[in-house]
């Protein structure tokens, strides 16, 4: 899993309350057997006015101007500013794979579903709740500056705008802890390579036929 | 020291390390890796920049998705028709040829289905942890092997890691002694089983078949009980290591040889439970009580004797149960009181991970020889479970006496087992299968599946219905 330590990036909108995971990524690129490539199918419908199709070569598509992400100066961005209840409905993880392919490091949101959630830690992902009026502010700030940034200082909990402002969140302290090493669960058992290896070279020596090769 | 069972040898051998929280780490010896259930954990390895730990622990085969028929199979992978079946088998292919994973490809003689080809190539051995996405892994048990399925995650995680994260499951022995009586297989063994404890009377444990009836027979028959080890809840069974484990391991292309092999024969000899040792639970059988099995219902303890009748929801004082059998009887359109052997088939399928080694093969061509399918029988297939099967069956000729009866001789594959690729029953049709599970929907939508021997089957065929396999081979 990548690490989240301190992100600097330009902030775009979705200004929207309870947008559900099947707008993040609608059903019909589930069948996928992949995790990764999502990100240009990330706000499907929202995003282009034909309809999806998995598979399908996204750059001859129609593009709806009006959405945020269309707009030249949102193009980059990796931190997504939210309304509340952001990634409510199914469970899908494809809803955080499609976030993060897209390039998003960060939802800011002052509310999140919980299995959204849960599910963004898993992948490097950062939601990150500050509080209504605080939500507020930044739309208004980052309507009113093309190219605005925000920063994200995973180290001291804070939220850092241009104009100098921070804004302290909270995390989980073993959640913090993973994602400042990113660790996931693979990684969390991987510290424990020595223990393995430890393992291994001891049965290599009682039991070398266990290691014999699977040769073609 | 105190006396272990085999499951308990096999753990602490693999303990890598033992966590506060209950869990451990455990080392996984053989990863076997089919297509549906392993993209996303490539993809996942890849996204994290990880490579496989031990990729030469690593056997791969496509099975669930590939086509049964030689037309289909002719041009490989480009050849099947179903674009998403298509593109799973493509997919493994390419993550294996990406990190120089072993992989018996579609037209690989030694393809399969992964629970035939793991015991079968000498990959799977004695004393190993052998893990693979799929719930019937247990099938390699046989070995004396601690062997079972896993999620996808997990199989990331045993890619990238070599271990699983686990927690200890308890001991369980299920005690089978006596004798079997004529016509009376592994298959009908299990089935009686499942019917006694029903399918969670072993979860939560590490089974271990024990008992004269398991000791006296072969390994593929081992084979078929510890494959359904899961459809009784558990996750893993296993049978210890004898003189017929180490003569089926002999000589196997990836068994060990020269000295390695004298010492591993050595090892092996301890895998059996000692005497004394503690088990949780123990269940009894009597071998020469159990009579030829056919399941009834939609879920494999809903089974009964040949010469029984559909039992009746109004006998069962259990309400759930009840409720069970009478929906299982709507959806099998059977009545209660009807005989087993006036079910009539349309369809049969001899094949899959339970029952697709030569041995069940012969045993069904046995039957089959010299006779007809049924003109009542729409459709009788026998689907080999690996290239390997396949070929030793028509250098025996018996793809021969199954052409010659009406039968289909098909291409290595899950077929029909779970209906992935073309070969699925048609709604309201009813199919002997030699499979492992006859939920709703699992061989075809709205499909009828009695899962039975490879033997009776194959008399079925015959006969247009179940008919009790040893007078059908006397007669
Ligand atoms: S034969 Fe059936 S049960 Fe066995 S692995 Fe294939 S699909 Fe699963």
């Amino acid at each position: 899993m990548k690490s989240f330590n301190r992100v600097t990036g330009i902030a775009a909108p979705m200004d929207r309350a309870n947008v559900d995971t099947d707008m993040i990524i609608p059903k019909q690129f589930l069948k996928s057997i992949k995790r990764t490539g999502f990100g240009k199918n990330l706000f499907d419908e929202l995003r282009y006015l034909d309809e999806g199709q998995p598979d399908q070569e996204c750059t001859g598509r129609p593009l709806n101007q009006e959405f945020a992400l269309n707009q030249a100066r949102y193009q980059g961005a990796s931190v997504l500013l939210a309304r509340k209840n952001f990634g409510c409905g199914s469970s899908r993880e494809h809803a955080p794979w499609a976030l993060d392919d897209y390039g998003f490091r960060c939802v800011i949101a002052p509310s999140f579903a919980d299995i959204f959630y849960n599910n963004c830690f898993k992948n490097g992902l950062l939601p990150l709740v500050l509080s209504e009026a605080e939500v507020d502010q930044l739309f208004s700030e980052l309507y009113a500056n093309e190219g605005y940034e925000l920063t994200i200082d995973l180290p001291s909990q804070k939220v850092l705008t241009p104009s100098g402002a921070a804004f302290s969140f909270e995390v989980d302290e073993f959640r913090k802890h993973c994602l400042l090493n990113g660790l996931d669960d693979i990684a969390l058992t991987l510290e424990q390579a020595d223990a393995i290896n430890a393992y291994e070279s001891k049965q290599r020596e009682s039991a070398p036929w266990l290691f014999d090769a699977v040769k073609n | 020291m105190t006396a272990k069972t085999l499951y308990d040898k096999l753990w602490d051998a693999h303990l890598v390390q033992q966590r506060d929280d209950g869990s451990a780490l455990i080392y996984i010896d053989r990863h076997i890796v089919h297509e549906v259930t392993s993209p996303q954990a490539f993809a996942g390895l890849r996204i994290a920049g990880r490579k496989p730990w031990r990729v030469d622990s690593i056997l791969a085969t496509p099975d669930h998705n590939v086509p049964t028929t030689i037309k289909e199979r002719a041009s490989g992978v480009s050849g099947i028709e179903d674009p998403v079946s298509l593109i799973q088998v493509q997919t493994l292919d390419d993550n294996c040829d990406e990190y120089g994973i072993v992989e018996y490809k579609i037209n690989d003689l030694r393809q399969g289905i992964v629970h035939v080809v793991g015991p079968e190539s000498g990959a799977c051995l004695p004393g190993m942890t052998i893990v693979c996405g799929d719930s019937h892994t247990a099938t390699n048990g046989a070995l004396g092997a601690l062997a079972h399925g896993i999620g996808t995650s997990e199989v990331e995680h045993v890619l990238a890691t070599q271990c699983l994260v686990a927690k200890k499951m308890g001991n369980m022995r299920i005690d089978v002694n006596g004798k079997l009586g004529e016509g009376v297989t592994p298959k009908d063994v299990v089935l009686a089983i499942i019917g006694k404890i029903g399918t969670a009377g072993g979860t939560g444990y590490a089974v271990e078949f024990a008992g004269d009836v398991f000791r006296d027979m072969s390994m593929e028959g081992r084979m078929t009980v510890c494959n359904m080890a899961i459809e009784a809840g558990a996750r893993a069974g296993m049978v210890a290591v004898d003189d017929t484990t180490i003569e089926y391991v002999k000589g196997r292309p990836y068994a060990p040889t020269g000295e390695n092999w004298e010492k591993a024969v050595t090892a092996w000899r301890e895998l059996t439970s000692d005497e004394g040792a503690h088990f949780d639970a123990v269940v009894e059988l009597n071998g020469a009580d159990i009579l030829p099995q056919v399941s009834w219902g939609t879920s494999p303890d809903m089974v009964a004797d040949i010469n029984a009748t559909v039992p009746a929801p109004a006998d069962e004082p259990d309400a759930v149960k009840r409720e069970g059998m009478l929906r299982a009887l709507e959806y099998m359109g059977l009545e209660a009181g009807q005989k087993i052997a006036d079910i009539k088939l349309d369809r049969v399928f001899i094949g899959s991970c339970t029952n697709s080694r030569i041995e069940d093969i012969r045993a069904a061509a046995l039957v089959v020889k010299g006779r007809q399918k049924s003109s009542s029988v729409k459709q009788a297939m026998v689907v080999p479970g690996s290239g390997v099967v396949k070929a030793q069956a028509e250098a025996e000729g018996l793809d021969k006496i199954f052409v010659a009866a009406g039968f289909e001789w098909r291409e290595p594959g899950c077929s029909m087992c779970l209906a992935m690729n073309a070969d699925k029953l048609g709604a309201g049709e009813h199919c002997a299968s030699t499979s492992n599970r006859n939920f709703e929907g699992r061989q075809g939508y709205g499909g009828r599946t009695h899962l039975v021997s490879p033997a009776m089957a194959a008399a079925a065929a015959i006969a247009g219905h179940f008919v009790d396999v040893r007078d059908f081979v006397r007669s």
